[in-house]
């Protein structure tokens, strides 16, 4: 425990020391409030409160930067160790390799929440001050808050992982901005032309809903849209998936960082220093 | 239990590349003991396979009574790797202290390590901040934490000032005093002649030479360089004398077997009046490692 706490510490230092811990905070803080006074713009009164629609576009917002920031955090985490030599010294001393990575784990999941409560405190605060009837959306904002935790998870063991098969940071760093790109901008485009061209056909009934639960960041985006019922109001990829259930978008939001971390711990135990 | 380590019969293969190829060895308590090779010959992977880091082919490692890499030989065990770079965001005493936890020692003792090593100044500056002798002192700041049993250092003075080597191998003694094993590697011969109690050579992966440096002298059988300095007008007299002396800058150079050496010694002294100085050099530690490893190659 003494161990895993020590790593924590040390290696929220070095993210505090190499501004990840302000880039996060800074990065969370200023978009959340840039949504959050773009949603006080009338709606056009449907009924929805001020709080529940700055949740659908920070939901959008999330899927992009949460990712984005955990595999910045993390693709350094085993190759840095490797490059510096400093890796083979720390597995001759007495610590367990998953303790390495759950101390690893702590800190960078530790910024990563600061940086989501943060950014969705601020976003809450902007939308009940200018409108009280916001309450009503705290429970879909709290909803977002922690599945973007868990995604951040998802990704943070994504990174260790590539940080581990790849040995060298900068090859790190190519496949994490690869996996970024695939995951979450690419995959989209690709589901999105495969639904046209097949217009309706046993892709889009069959296929479809499973490659969305398949994708850890689809899975996050479908399940908080919903959650709070606005699937209507979202666009492209999260509007075709209605006929999803809730709880299968729940799943794929659990079971994704218990899956990434298990495959973070599986490719660290392959690493010869 | 007599060694803190023992390695018997241990073969090491990457692909192709024979890395180490049945090398045998113990080291007591208390011992130091000095691996010697060129670049390439095997020490930083006989070290790594020590510490558990890399599996050997074949063969037997045993430290404390424990198999390398497990929990028992890992607390008994400290290492300095070769070019181990610390994080530059950290300074020193934050490293140490994190290490000292990692061991599970008491983290107020980071000063005083660091002030054994010479860092009492610097540790609360980055590490990115140190020089190169510096960063190489964390290191060793952390392979003196909490007793370990055996010490396996990869070139601990590599980027060290003289100054500073002979302090690092004073602390090397007060350790073996009290009882630690200590395996280093080194290619700098000289430091290594005077401090160790035995020495291992390496080349190619095989060990060649094992012993004291004594030892290692009877065994080779390598010449003893004589150095006489005649009185003035003697010289040629003398060099009559000693067949194969040569004259150099006034002063007669001869060679001798080892087995001949107190004879020739003895003719020397003989001379009385006629010389004023004698001088036998033994081969160095450096005649001797070229001698195993050039006799290993052939
Ligand atoms: N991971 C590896 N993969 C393939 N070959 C390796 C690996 N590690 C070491 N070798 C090879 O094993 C041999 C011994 O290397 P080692 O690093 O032990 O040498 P060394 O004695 O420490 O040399 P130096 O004095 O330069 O530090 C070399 O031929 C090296 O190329
Ligand atoms: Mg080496």
């Amino acid at each position: 425990m003494i161990r895993i706490l020590s790593t924590a510490r040390t290696e929220f230092r070095i993210a505090l020391r190499n501004r990840w811990v302000a880039i996060a905070l800074v990065l969370m803080a200023v978009f959340s409030l840039v949504l959050s006074l773009a949603g006080s713009a009338p709606t056009g009164g449907l009924g929805v409160d001020r709080l529940s629609v700055t949740v659908a576009s920070l939901t959008s917002l999330s899927v992009y930067l949460i990712p984005l920031l955990a595999l910045l955090m993390s693709f350094d985490a085993i190759a840095g160790e490797t490059e510096r030599g400093t890796l083979s010294l720390l597995l001759a001393y007495p610590i367990a390799r998953w303790e390495i990575l759950v101390g690893k784990l702590i800190a960078h999941l530790s910024i990563l929440a600061l940086a989501v409560v943060l950014g969705h405190g601020l976003a809450a605060a902007v939308a009940i001050w200018s409108d009280e009837t916001s309450l009503a959306g705290l429970p879909s904002l709290v909803r977002l808050s922690w599945s973007s935790i868990l995604l951040g998870a998802t990704f943070l063991g994504a990174g260790y992982a590539l940080s581990s098969l790849s040995r060298r940071p900068s090859g790190a760093a190519g496949l994490a901005i690869g996996l970024w790109l695939g995951l979450v901008v690419l995959y989209d485009l690709a589901l999105l032309s495969a639904i046209v061209a097949d217009n309706g056909g046993w892709f889009s009934t069959e296929a479809f809903p499973i490659a969305l639960l398949a994708n850890p960041a689809d899975a996050f985006r479908l399940f908080n849209l919903t959650a709070s019922g606005a699937t209507a109001a979202a666009s492209g990829v999260g509007g075709a998936a209605d006929a999803i259930p809730l709880w299968q978008s729940l799943a794929s939001v659990l079971l994704w960082p218990i899956a990434a971390l298990a495959l973070a711990a599986a490719a660290f135990r392959k690493v010869t220093p | 239990m007599t060694s803190t380590l023992t390695i018997s019969a241990l073969t090491k293969r990457f692909g192709e590349v024979a890395a180490l190829t049945g090398v045998s060895l113990s080291v007591a308590p208390g011992e130091r003991v000095a691996l010697l090779g060129h670049n390439g010959a095997g020490k930083s992977t006989l070290m790594k396979i020590i510490l558990g880091l890399i599996p050997a082919t074949s063969g037997e490692v045993t430290i404390c009574d424990a198999a390398p890499g497990s929990p028992a030989a890992r607390r008994a065990v400290a290492y300095l790797p070769e070019n181990a770079a610390f994080h530059p965001a950290l300074t020193g005493l934050e490293q140490i202290r994190h290490y000292l936890a990692l061991r599970g020692e008491e983290q107020g003792q980071a000063m005083r390590l660091l002030e054994m090593v010479g860092l009492g100044k610097a540790a609360r500056r980055r590490i990115g901040t140190y020089s190169k002798g510096m960063r190489q002192r964390v290191g060793l700041a952390q392979a003196l934490i909490g007793n370990p049993r055996l010490l396996v250092l990869d070139e601990p003075t590599s980027g060290l000032d003289p100054v500073s080597r002979r302090e690092f191998y004073v602390l090397l003694d007060n350790l073996a005093a009290q009882g630690a094993s200590i395996l280093l590697s080194s290619h700098a011969l000289t430091e290594v002649e005077a401090r160790t109690d035995r020495i291992v050579i390496l080349s190619q992966g095989r060990l060649v030479a094992e012993g004291s440096l004594p030892d290692l002298r009877r065994r080779a059988d390598l010449p003893v360089m004589l150095h006489v300095t005649a009185r003035n007008g003697y010289g040629a007299d003398i060099a009559r004398l000693l067949p194969g002396a040569i004259l150099v800058d006034g002063a007669l150079h001869l060679t001798c077997r080892q087995s001949a050496k107190l004879e020739t010694l003895g003719t020397i002294a003989g001379l009385g009046e006629k010389i004023t100085d004698l001088e036998v050099l033994p081969p160095s530690l450096e005649d001797l490692y070229a001698h195993f490893s050039q006799a290993a190659a052939q």
